[in-house]
């Protein structure tokens, strides 16, 4: 945490207590390739935290480093530790994360695309053991995504890219976690489904799962979220309020496409860019 | 017209057979991509352990023959514990290499057993054939068909309603999504193998008690696999059933009417094949097997 810079003591723990502490963590692909160079995230209970970088910020391997989704990569924690409610996780197998209460939305969907909808959302609930419990998750997942409902039947193969996504949003939550890890759930959908998206999103939270979301489209993402976290190059560079990071200059400048005064000519922001970097 | 419903109840009563052998080999190829060339060794071990269960030891032969399902699923889980498993994350035709090294390990083993050279018979546990109106129908044909029916509706449940089942589909769609909801992929590969086992002991039991026990018939089913998983789409279990049969029911037709115009005959074991290639000229992926979804 000394790496970064904090733009006001307001800290993630001032907004509840923290269920996810990741602490000073480093990822190792294939023995060599180094992605993560010292990553610390504090996850408050209840809240979402948004985690915004550019591409090859190592955003993807922090949530999978989190979810346990590494080994299947070749890549493995070297140094820190991951501890979800006070239990320590770093190196432990997915399906042991899964069961103690986290689950990732991979990035890309990666809806199960020869299964029917409803046989994707069942998939979902396999570590679980509650049968009348999964049930009425199943018809809650409907509330939340009534146009799954009407699609149940239907191979998820056919469907929509928003509706792919709900897919794999409906398909997490069958898994009952407390905290959801959503891989840019942006990507690929037109504007108009974003928004949809993110307000399911916002609801889901609102029930009491924490969530943590990966995105490159920071302001729809400050935009749901309590707390942000932007990386670049393998470390945090910044992090804050929603509400600090969406006034930050550099954050407006960087990621948001909005700069202060008037619009500057492609080469200005060109050797903007080169001169100033968080790092 | 006797002549010829006498070669489709004998078509499919062996495409039943081939059927539940290839039954084991789409589930291996449909969860984990794997071909499995030791489909055959397995029908022959399970058709010997039967044999050993019913003759040396004394047990009803369908009291072996439950047990013996048994013993293949956990002859299955050992098979991909100690072959498969340390396989994980390798390129598929390694794997598949090593199918082939299993299938050729397990038939020298054999020749460890009196079974290896010894041609063997089940002793008669069936009243005698059915004859009416020039047919005859064998109750082993009956027993073959009924065995695969009872196979093929409980996997069908197990794919389609049970949570596991669908899992195991799920992993053959996509593994990583599978893991990121907590699905145990190396759990399914296991299952898949040891339900592959399975169904390759019943089929074993039912050439066991149609022609008997000699290693390299039993093994040679292995090999009538192809054809029918290729025609009903490798990935496919209905295609494994219907492919079967159609295979199991051309042979008979080819035998019975090309047999005596052909000089030499054989062409039961050839005319399939023709099927097949007219079959996949048409339809690529077999008649059922899954089409790539691609959205554009």
């Amino acid at each position: 945490m000394t790496e970064s810079k904090v733009i006001s003591p307001s800290r993630p723990s001032d907004l509840g207590e923290i269920q996810l502490d990741v602490n000073n963590v480093e990822v190792v692909y294939h023995d060599i390739i180094q992605v993560l160079r010292g990553v610390s995230l504090e996850i408050p209970r209840g809240k979402i935290i948004a985690l915004l970088g550019t591409n090859g910020a190592g955003k993807t391997t922090t949530l999978r480093a989190i979810s346990g989704l590494l080994k299947p990569e070749n890549g493995f924690v070297k140094a820190g530790s991951i501890s979800f409610e006070g239990k320590s996780i770093q190196n432990a197998s997915g399906q042991k994360i899964v069961k103690s209460g986290i689950v990732q939305v991979p990035e890309g969907r990666r809806v199960f695309k020869h299964l029917r909808i409803e046989e994707n959302l069942r998939v979902g609930s396999i570590t679980r053991t509650d049968k009348k419990q999964i049930a009425k998750d199943l018809l809650h997942i409907y509330e939340i995504f009534p146009k799954l409902y009407d699609l149940r039947r239907k191979q998820a193969g056919y469907t929509s890219g928003g509706e792919q996504q709900m897919i794999a949003i409906g398909r997490a939550l069958m898994a009952a976690p407390k905290l959801l890890l959503l891989d840019e759930p942006s990507l690929g959908l037109a504007p108009l489904l974003v928004k949809d998206i993110f307000e399911r999103i916002k609801t889901v939270n609102q029930e009491g799962t924490t969530v943590l979301v990966v995105e490159q489209n920071a302001s729809i993402a400050l935009g749901i979220a309590d707390y942000g976290y932007i990386m670049e190059q393998g470390k945090v560079v910044l992090e804050g309020t929603a509400e600090q990071l969406k006034n930050n200059p550099d954050v407006k400048e960087f990621y948001m496409g909005v700069s202060e005064g008037k619009r500057k000519s492609f080469k200005e922001i060109k050797s903007y860019k080169r001169r100033k970097r968080w790092m | 017209m006797a002549y010829f419903l006498q070669l489709l109840i004998t078509g499919i009563s062996i495409g039943s057979i081939y059927a539940l052998a290839a039954l084991g080999f789409v589930l291996i190829y449909k969860s984990s991509r794997v071909i499995n060339f030791a489909q055959g060794e397995l029908i022959a071990i399970g058709a010997f352990i039967i044999y050993a269960l019913t003759v040396w030891v004394h047990i009803p032969i369908w009291i072996s023959l439950v047990i013996t399902i048994l013993i293949s699923y956990f002859i299955g889980l050992g098979i991909e514990r100690t072959f498969l498993r340390p396989m994980i994350g390798q390129p598929i035709i390694s794997v598949i290499m090593v199918t082939i090294g299993l299938a050729n390990l397990l038939s020298g083993l054999v020749f460890f057993t009196p079974f290896g050279t010894l041609p063997a018979r089940y002793p008669d546990f069936l009243p005698d054939p059915i004859r009416f109106g020039g047919l005859i129908i064998k109750w082993e044909q009956i027993v073959g068909i009924l065995i695969t029916t009872i196979f093929i509706t409980i996997l069908m449940w197990f794919f389609t309603k049970s949570t596991l089942g669908i899992s195991m589909r799920a992993v053959a769609d996509d593994q990583m999504a599978s893991l990121s909801v907590g699905v145990s992929v190396k759990k399914v590969f296991a299952l898949a193998w040891a339900t592959a086992a399975m169904s390759a002991a019943a089929a074993g039991f039912v050439v066991g008690s149609l022609f008997g026990l000699e290693f390299g018939s039993l093994t040679a089913i292995g090999l009538r696999v192809f054809p029918v998983v290729v025609l009903g789409g490798l990935d496919s279990i209905a295609g494994a059933v219907i492919g079967g049969i159609i295979i199991g029911v051309l042979e008979q037709l080819a035998t019975g009417y090309l047999d005596g115009i052909v000089p030499g005959g054989g062409t039961g074991d050839v005319f399939p094949f023709v099927v097949l290639i007219i079959i996949l000229l048409i339809k690529p992926y077999g008649l059922f097997g899954t089409v790539e979804i691609e959205r554009v």
